[in-house]
């Protein structure tokens, strides 16, 4: 009864959510509607849950001053100070704004800016021309790279830019909708066995 | 030359004079102006919305004609219960435009009239009707999906009968896969702890739940190894089912005492304080072996370069083809698209699992006979049968 529970549960819901896809009638939008409010209150708990998993962790660190605690208090702290201060004012409060803009922003853009040199890290490790296939890699890249700046149109002609567009518009895309049809029939068919109750994992051990 | 200039400026300040009355005029006294509009717009169409859940109907006139002098701004869609009125106005469009579309409060099943009035006049068009709105219970422009998902799913479950009677069937060697258990093994003779990042999507996510398969197997590894997963979770809805995989899986191998909650926990959901957390992780704790299996955006190089960098073996899967090259370029084993989602037959070689593998597998073959049909005869035959076919209109 354990399992078989939440696995008739799983396909009545998946079921009804198939045919809603299908069927635009009033009624079915409204069953939607329904079962996305369910999905916020779940989301809800879960929310205090994830909180409570994290305050607790962090507060053990700082509890049995384990190895880098300090940065427990700072995880801490932001945490209680950005939640104090959006309750305390609107989502207009001034201090909100500001600690949003000029704290958050800017880390989180400082993080996306290391993408840059990440690329570059990783292009010179994928790019050594080791093998044969390494090597077209190689020659495709310095080919769309040298067509997507000036000097590259400058230097051939207009040569590189039309490979370049080439090598993206017809290899590239053909290969790209290949993974996407792929994992197209993928999802469809990790879809049935959740619904069929062939694939349990999600739910614990077998 | 001087006076020229001064009888320039005056001509111009005349000019102005007359645009700016008639503008004036045709605000004030519309009437005055239906004289210039030579034929009135006329509605052609007026129907309800196709597969819509029945609040919204369609209007589609012919543009009215009008004198050169005179542009109208636009037209204004009336509405009424009866013909004879009182008419509504319910909505303006661009003189460019002739289609509208209420969703002004439309109840089902009752009978509206429509007319089109030519702003600055009085020039209304015919009033055309009844019409009602009304919910479709078949949305026809996703036919298509509809047709494929009966066919893959009667394909799938007549494979599963044969799944059941014991056919075997063959599954080609995937090398990301097959790398699972000796990077569990390397973490282990290493005494350092493994790391598994199940991505930025949701519990409900199909990647996600193709993500939980591989982390069960991982974790009864790990269990029977006796070394330690850590998962940073991106949501909690995620970290509560990877506490349960997890927690189930350490019970399976019968370590139920080694499992810690406490290694399984909720990060953040905001994308680059999450990637900087786990990037932490991984400098720190100095995981011998990361998986980040599941979906990722932009997060994917950053974090996988960071994990190269802290000398870790790594396995990637996602289904994101925008971030698969990031994995390919930085990881030791990248499981491509499906591949991920294949994990889990692959790795139980349940019958039934490796059924649905091979469902997909004929749903590939039938799509690329379609696709060969398609072109053949598009490029020699000139017919859009097979485009038509699997054209999908989801609004």
């Amino acid at each position: 009864m354990k399992r078989q529970l939440p696995i008739a549960i799983t396909f009545i819901c998946a079921f009804i959510l198939t045919v809603q896809y299908f069927v635009p009638h009033r009624s079915f939008e409204m069953m939607y509607e329904v079962s996305n409010v369910w999905l916020q209150i779940i989301g809800f708990f879960a929310t205090l849950l994830g909180i409570l998993s994290l305050v607790l962790n962090h507060w053990e660190k700082v509890k049995y001053k384990q190895e880098n605690w300090i940065y427990s208090i700072v995880a801490l702290a932001g945490l209680a100070g950005m939640t104090l201060v959006g309750l305390i004012g609107s989502q207009d409060n001034p201090v909100f704004e500001w600690l949003y803009n000029f704290i958050l922003s800017p880390i989180q853009a400082t993080m996306f800016s290391l993408l840059a040199f990440f690329i570059a890290s990783a292009a010179y490790r994928a790019f050594r021309a080791r093998t044969t296939i390494a090597t077209i890699l190689l020659l495709a890249a310095i080919v769309v790279m040298l067509g997507r700046v000036p000097i590259g149109a400058y230097i051939s002609g207009g040569l590189f830019p039309w490979l370049a567009d080439i090598l993206l518009n017809y290899p590239n895309v053909a290969a790209k909708r290949a993974i996407i049809m792929g994992v197209g029939l993928g999802a469809a068919a990790t879809s049935l066995k959740v619904m069929l109750g062939i694939e349990r994992s999600y739910m614990g051990s077998d | 030359m001087g006076t020229s200039v001064v009888h320039l400026a005056r001509l111009r300040l005349f000019l102005f004079i007359i645009l700016f009355s008639s503008i004036i005029g045709q605000a004030a006294f519309g009437a005055e102006n239906d004289w210039l509009i030579t034929k009135p717009p006329l509605i052609n169409k007026l129907y309800d919305t196709p597969n819509d859940h029945g609040k919204s109907i369609k209007i589609e006139w012919l543009s009215a004609e009008y004198d050169s002098a005179f542009i109208p701004e636009g037209y204004i869609i009336q509405r009424a219960d009866s013909p004879q009125g009182p008419f509504d106005s319910i909505g303006f469009v661009p003189i460019v435009n002739n289609l509208y579309t209420d969703y002004e409060d439309v109840i089902n099943k009752k009978d509206y009239y429509y007319r089109v009035a030519v702003t600055g006049t009085d020039i209304t068009s015919p009033v055309e009707g009844p019409v009602q709105a009304s919910g479709q219970w078949f949305h026809t422009g996703k036919t298509t999906t509809f047709v494929f998902s009966v066919v893959f799913c009667a394909m799938a479950i007549a494979i599963l009968i044969f799944a059941r009677r014991g056919v075997q069937f063959y599954i080609r060697p995937i090398g990301g896969i097959n790398a699972i258990d000796d990077a569990i093994g390397r973490a282990t003779e290493m005494g350092k702890p493994i790391l598994f990042v199940p991505g930025l999507g949701t519990a409900s996510d199909v990647a996600t739940i193709a993500a939980f398969t591989i982390m069960e197997r991982v974790a009864k590894k790990t269990a029977e190894y006796q070394s330690r997963v850590i998962v940073p979770c991106y949501y909690p809805e995620t970290m509560i089912v990877a506490q349960e995989v997890v927690k189930s899986a350490f019970m399976d191998a019968g370590r139920p005492d080694m499992f810690n909650s406490k290694n399984i926990f909720y990060v953040t959901t905001d994308q680059f304080p999450y990637t900087a957390a786990v990037n932490g992780i991984m400098l720190r704790d100095k995981p011998a072996t990361n998986f980040f299996l599941g979906k990722f955006y932009a997060e994917s190089l950053v974090l996988a370069e960071t994990g190269f960098e802290a000398g870790a073996i790594q396995i990637a899967g996602t289904d994101e083809p925008i971030q698969i090259p990031f994995f390919v370029a930085a990881c030791d084993y990248t499981l491509i698209g499906e591949e991920l989602y294949a994990a889990s037959a692959y790795l139980s070689r349940d019958p039934m699992r490796l059924g649905t593998l091979k469902a997909q597998d004929w749903g590939k073959a039938i799509l690329v006979v379609i696709l060969v049909l398609g072109i053949v005869t598009a490029s020699v035959f000139g017919s859009d049968f097979f485009i038509r076919m699997l054209d999908v209109n989801v609004n």
